[in-house]
């Protein structure tokens, strides 16, 4: 009877946990409501007044997930009284301060979330409370981003939707509301001209020009919810998620110890942040646009190196021009250049990794590498000569030609005339 | 002492196989001069041009690997690291066009001067059948470097045999060997081009030469007219044929200049999955067609206009081929006869149409 008694406590035990996970799950999804009987959209689009920037191709109504979703009140009344009314759970629009927590009403509780996106992450609001703008926010700060400053409160699309503000083409600019208002930004001591910045360099042209999605936007580097300045310890990392060989070899060289002893800023003290402009070959070296000289001096050991590394990036530079001149002329003469294309790339692709090599500041391992491009170089600089050599050899092949076909065209006029004589006589 | 050896093998075979009546008809064998005589010569062209293309296509096969991961790539070995191996494929491929070029002005030539006539019908019909295996020669051809246009350019000519009523479909998948255009037409293609081609060619040449010189020159109306002592003739042999290889010569000279200079693109290798290049469009020789084909509206009263139209192609090229049994009055009020005004308004056709195809 015990051990009956016992078998039956367990399965109501296991019967009511599932129920109970069931009925909290609807609960959860009882918070979203169906817009699809939605008084709340009918009701302010007749009287013309629907939020300023409301789209109706919006995420959410997209999902036909209604205004009470996030507003409150009974979107099934057509009476105003009813449908606003405080007591259906009406909060109409959010205070600034209470933003964060609104949105995550949703977005932070996976078993909401899951149901739209089985993947999305729900640690946006988590996150936004590290980052600075959540920090002031917390602090009572009126002026910081919250969600709808970004993302727009009517007109949320995907990130990776065109008309998205985060979408990686905007975010410059969706940023720039705040960042580029300099009156604003003299409140934070900060300054307001980092897109003119960012326009200019190499990361901007490339997004915002070219429109290569691949290039980094601001958050890329500084992150979206949890948005900081990257410190000085994790410039490099933050540069090296892209650019991986280059803060590989400069996080092992003695110069990434000196770098951090003097509270210098990484990748940063060369390139800039950002405006962060091509680098040229001209920033090793001891010239006028060098870097190194910034802290090295004639008759050190880093002078010294850095004239050396110069001196073999110049010296494959000019060979691989040399051979990529020929090769244009192959083209253009519309000679076989398929080889020496290739050889072109590899040469290309040595020049491209003796300057990613000059961040292990190490001139032994630069000098091998341009060795490599250099031999390449000549190689096809060779065969590019062959082929135009082979040009004038055919010319003056046909000219050889065309001087022997006249000769029996000679030839034979005067022995058809030489008939034409006889058979007259 | 070259002469004497010639000799001594002349006479080596003269007394075993008997060669006097070869000897007597080149002896004997004239060709008619008037001022028109420059048309005698396009026919002999036409023949060289073929020769050239006997000779570099037997060279080209050398190295040449059919099938859809070697011709292209076999055509770009002979053109870069073959010694010759671009001259031998441009003056291929710049021959090939000539060859159809003179092939035509041959043809009109033979028209005009009403050469056709009695009793050279079988001349002309053999003439009209070896045009036509030229034409499938360049179709065929042209898809032997398995490059880009050449596919795309056979996809639309295929699909244009395809229209036929009745057998268009099927002699559309036997010429493509399946639905699409795949390896398999390629390899088709080659077998076609080196070998069904030449066989059947070869044949018909033959004849059409063999009916040439049984028959002799055709001598042209005002020619024939002529009191006896004012017609003027050459011997064939040698001062005809000394003729005749000077322009070979030129010709020859002409081409290697065209090979050199002007060589044919290889472009990029055939894929299917890629879009139509575009600005794709058949070789010259089948442009008029082409764009006769795409003036035509989508339908003409209850026939699509592509079907009419080629239809119209087959219809006139056979009533073109039997031309020698069509007879139409002569006005004698006429200063240009109705039938020279009909070649004339299709030699008028045939360039505003290649001309109009190559500018729109």
């Amino acid at each position: 009877m015990r051990t009956r008694f016992f078998y039956l406590s367990i399965y109501f035990i296991t019967i009511s946990s599932l129920l109970g996970v069931v009925i909290s799950g609807q609960k959860e999804n009882k918070t979203i409501q169906s817009s699809k009987e939605d008084h709340c959209y009918s009701c302010h689009k007749e009287i013309d007044n629907l939020p300023k920037d409301f789209s109706e191709n919006d995420i959410h109504r997209h999902a036909n997930i209604s205004c009470s979703s996030c507003h409150g009140g009974d979107p099934t009344s057509d009476d105003q009284e009813v449908a606003m009314s405080p007591s259906k759970g009406f909060v109409g629009a959010p205070k600034h301060k209470d933003i964060p927590k609104f949105c995550g009403k949703c977005h932070s509780n996976i078993n909401i979330m899951r149901v739209f996106q089985p993947r999305i992450a729900t640690d946006q609001v988590e996150q936004y409370y590290t980052s600075m703008h959540g920090k002031k926010l917390l602090t009572g700060d009126e002026n910081v981003a919250e969600c709808a400053s970004c993302h727009s409160a009517h007109a949320i699309f995907p990130a990776k939707d065109p008309r998205s503000t985060v979408y990686a083409l905007n975010v410059p600019g969706t940023c720039n509301k705040c960042h580029g208002n300099s009156e604003l930004m003299k409140k934070y001591n900060l300054p307001s001209n980092q897109l003119e910045e960012y326009s200019k360099s190499v990361h901007g042209v490339a997004l915002l020009k070219m429109k290569d999605l691949g290039a980094p936007a601001c958050n890329d580097c500084h992150g979206n919810h949890g948005a900081m300045p990257p410190g000085i310890t994790s410039i490099s990392h933050v540069c090296g998620t892209c650019h991986v060989s280059n803060m590989e070899y400069f996080s092992s060289t003695r110069m990434a110890k000196a770098f951090q002893e003097q509270d210098f800023h990484g990748c940063e003290q060369c390139h800039g942040n950002h405006t962060v402009l091509k680098p040229t070959d001209e920033m090793i070296g001891v010239g006028k646009d060098s870097k190194c000289v910034d802290c090295h001096s004639s008759g050190d050991e880093g002078y010294t190196v850095a004239k050396k590394i110069y001196s073999l990036l110049t010296n494959l530079k000019n060979q691989f021009s040399l051979a990529d001149a020929k090769y244009l002329e192959v083209k253009k003469k519309g000679m076989n250049d398929i080889e020496i294309g290739f050889l072109l790339q590899d040469a290309k692709q040595a020049l491209i990794q003796s300057r990613t090599l000059i961040h292990t500041f190490d001139s032994t391992k630069v000098g091998a590498k341009t060795k490599d491009g250099i031999e390449i170089s000549n190689k096809a600089s060779l065969l590019a000569q062959k082929e135009i050599d082979e040009y004038y050899t055919r010319r003056n092949g046909f000219a050889v030609a065309t001087l022997v076909f006249l000769l029996v065209v000679i030839a034979l006029y005067f022995k058809i005339k030489d008939k034409k004589k006889k058979t007259e006589k | 002492m070259i002469g004497n050896i010639g000799n001594k093998i002349i006479s080596w075979i003269d007394e075993r196989y008997d060669l006097s009546p070869l000897n007597n008809m080149l002896k004997h064998k004239k060709v008619p001069v008037h001022k028109h005589s420059m048309w005698y010569y396009m026919g002999g062209v036409t023949l060289f041009l073929f020769l050239v293309q006997l000779l570099t296509g037997i060279l080209l096969l050398l190295y040449y690997r059919p099938g859809e991961d070697n011709a292209y790539e076999s055509v770009r070995f002979i053109v870069t690291e073959v010694r010759f191996g671009w001259l031998i494929r441009n003056v291929h491929s710049w021959s090939a066009n000539l060859l159809v070029l003179f092939a035509f002005i041959h043809m009109f030539s033979v028209f005009f001067s009403k050469a056709y006539e009695k009793p050279r019908e079988l001349t002309w019909i053999t003439g009209f059948i070896i045009l036509v295996f030229t034409l499938a020669f360049g179709f065929s051809g042209y898809l032997l470097p398995w490059n880009e246009l050449a596919f795309f350019a056979t996809k639309v000519g295929t699909d244009i045999v395809g229209v036929v009523p009745v057998i268009g479909e099927p002699l559309k998948i036997f010429l493509r060997g399946g639905e699409e255009v795949t390896g398999a037409t390629l390899s088709r293609f080659f077998g076609i081009h080196v070998a069904i081609l030449p066989a059947i060619f070869t044949v018909f040449l033959t004849l059409h030469l063999l009916f040439i010189q049984r028959q002799g020159m055709h001598e042209p109306e005002h020619f024939k007219n002529l009191p006896e002592e004012k017609k003027k003739y050459i011997p064939f042999f040698p001062d005809f044929a000394l003729k005749d290889l000077l322009l070979w010569v030129i010709v020859f000279n002409i081409l290697i200049f065209l090979a050199l200079y002007f060589p044919w693109e290889l472009g990029n290798k055939a894929d299917a999955f890629a879009a139509a290049p575009a600005g794709i469009k058949p070789e010259w020789y089948f442009m008029f067609m082409f764009q006769s084909l795409k003036l035509l509206p989508a339908h003409i009263l209850f026939i699509e206009g592509e079907l009419l139209g080629v239809l119209f192609f087959g219809v006139a090229g056979f009533v073109w081929m039997l031309i020698p049994y069509i007879k139409v009055k002569r006005k004698p009020n006429w200063k240009i006869q109705p039938l020279t005004l009909i070649g004339i308004i299709i030699v008028a056709f045939i360039v505003i149409m290649t001309v109009i195809g190559y500018l729109v």
